[in-house]
């Protein structure tokens, strides 16, 4: 096999090279993890002070959701993002669907999912009070989702209406909620004290859904070129020097 | 004193370890996954600092922020391994050239 131009292996300069680099990084980075000053304890005194306001028990979850709210509305934009670029690179070559039943697969999810779902709806709960949360529900979630569509062969249509509204819904609700406290009370993403807890659970719902359906659909992909009839069916390499994907 | 550095220092060495694979390996899913080590590296590094801080509950800012970092990297890491993914199906290659495609000869 022939190797394209630029394509040689990395010499035994480089390899070196960067391993000094890579030895010196480390000292430094341990030369700077030793002469650390005293870890600065006023944001964590600030959070518990307000946490009672906070409208939740957990001092993480009052972080994410309340005191930095911000950052957890532009992260769900950031995974809707990430989907959007998913879905347009277009679809990849999915396995093709096995062509004989499979019960004993098929029996896994049917007995799994429905606690599945309420083990999500648990960890949701319970963000609240100890570690949990949207984002672990979300994940619990699109895991069961997983075991679906590889244990069935299902395929999930990225296009229809009902994945379209949970994917978005997260985003949209946490939209609204921070409108709503915009108008009300001037202040962006600033909930009133004795609705926040609820305010807090309404958003963390709806971000479950969207970060399940996201994270799903992520594995998923784009949908595989039979869903579209007028397209060619394989998109063969261009380049006839094929690579073993995995080498 | 000795345990509290033992995390910090765990992130220090994946983050270096990352760093090497990210430069030595050409296989753009190697260079992926150097990226996630190194990451996960920042990650326990940020960790360890906000259970350092010497009192009775760790501080919750770091940890919220993980967090954060966790989905976005989730994220990125799907976008690239697609548009790896896509790489290969137009190059045949699973590393990047200099060149473009159509230059080759």
């Amino acid at each position: 096999m022939t190797r394209m131009k630029n394509d040689r292996p990395v010499s035994r300069t480089t390899k070196g090279l960067t391993a000094v680099a890579a030895v010196s990084l480390a000292a430094i980075l341990t030369w700077g993890v030793w002469s650390l000053p005293p870890y600065p304890d006023h944001v964590r005194t600030l959070v518990f002070e307000k946490l009672p306001v906070s409208g939740v028990e957990n001092p993480v979850t009052a972080v994410l959701l309340n005191f930095r709210g911000y950052d957890t509305l532009i992260e769900i934009g950031v995974l809707l993002l990430a989907l959007v670029g998913v879905l347009s690179a277009g679809p990849y070559s999915a396995p093709a669907p096995g062509k004989q039943p499979r019960p004993i697969l098929m029996l896994l999810p049917r007995l799994f999912l429905p606690f599945i779902i309420l083990l999500s709806g648990y960890v949701l709960w319970i963000g609240k009070y100890a570690p949990g949360g949207a984002f672990q529900a979300g994940a619990v979630l699109a895991g069961g989702g997983i075991l679906y569509v590889t244990a069935t062969d299902r395929r999930i249509r990225s296009a229809t209406g009902i994945v379209k509204s949970a994917v978005a819904a997260g985003l949209l609700v946490f939209l609204l909620v921070a409108l709503a406290t915009l108008v009300a009370r001037g202040q962006f993403l600033q909930y009133p004290v004795a609705s926040a807890g609820t305010l807090i659970l309404v958003i963390e719902t709806a971000a479950t859904v969207s970060i399940g359906a996201i994270l799903l659909l992520l594995f998923v992909g784009a949908e595989p070129i039979e869903a579209y009839p007028n397209r060619d069916r394989h998109i063969e390499p261009q380049n006839a020097e094929k690579e073993d994907p995995i080498k | 004193m000795t345990v509290s550095l033992l995390y910090p220092l765990t992130g220090v060495a994946l983050i270096s370890m990352g760093f090497y694979a990210l430069v030595v390996y050409p296989h753009l899913i190697r260079k992926l996954l150097a990226i996630n080590v190194t990451g996960a590296g920042v990650f326990l590094f940020m960790v360890a600092a906000a259970g350092n801080a010497g009192a009775e509950a760790p501080d919750p800012v770091p940890h919220a922020m993980v967090l954060t970092g966790i989905v976005v990297a989730i994220s990125a890491t799907a976008l690239a391994l697609v548009l790896v993914h896509r790489i290969y199906q137009l190059t045949g290659s699973n590393r990047l050239t200099d060149e473009s495609p159509d230059e080759k000869s």
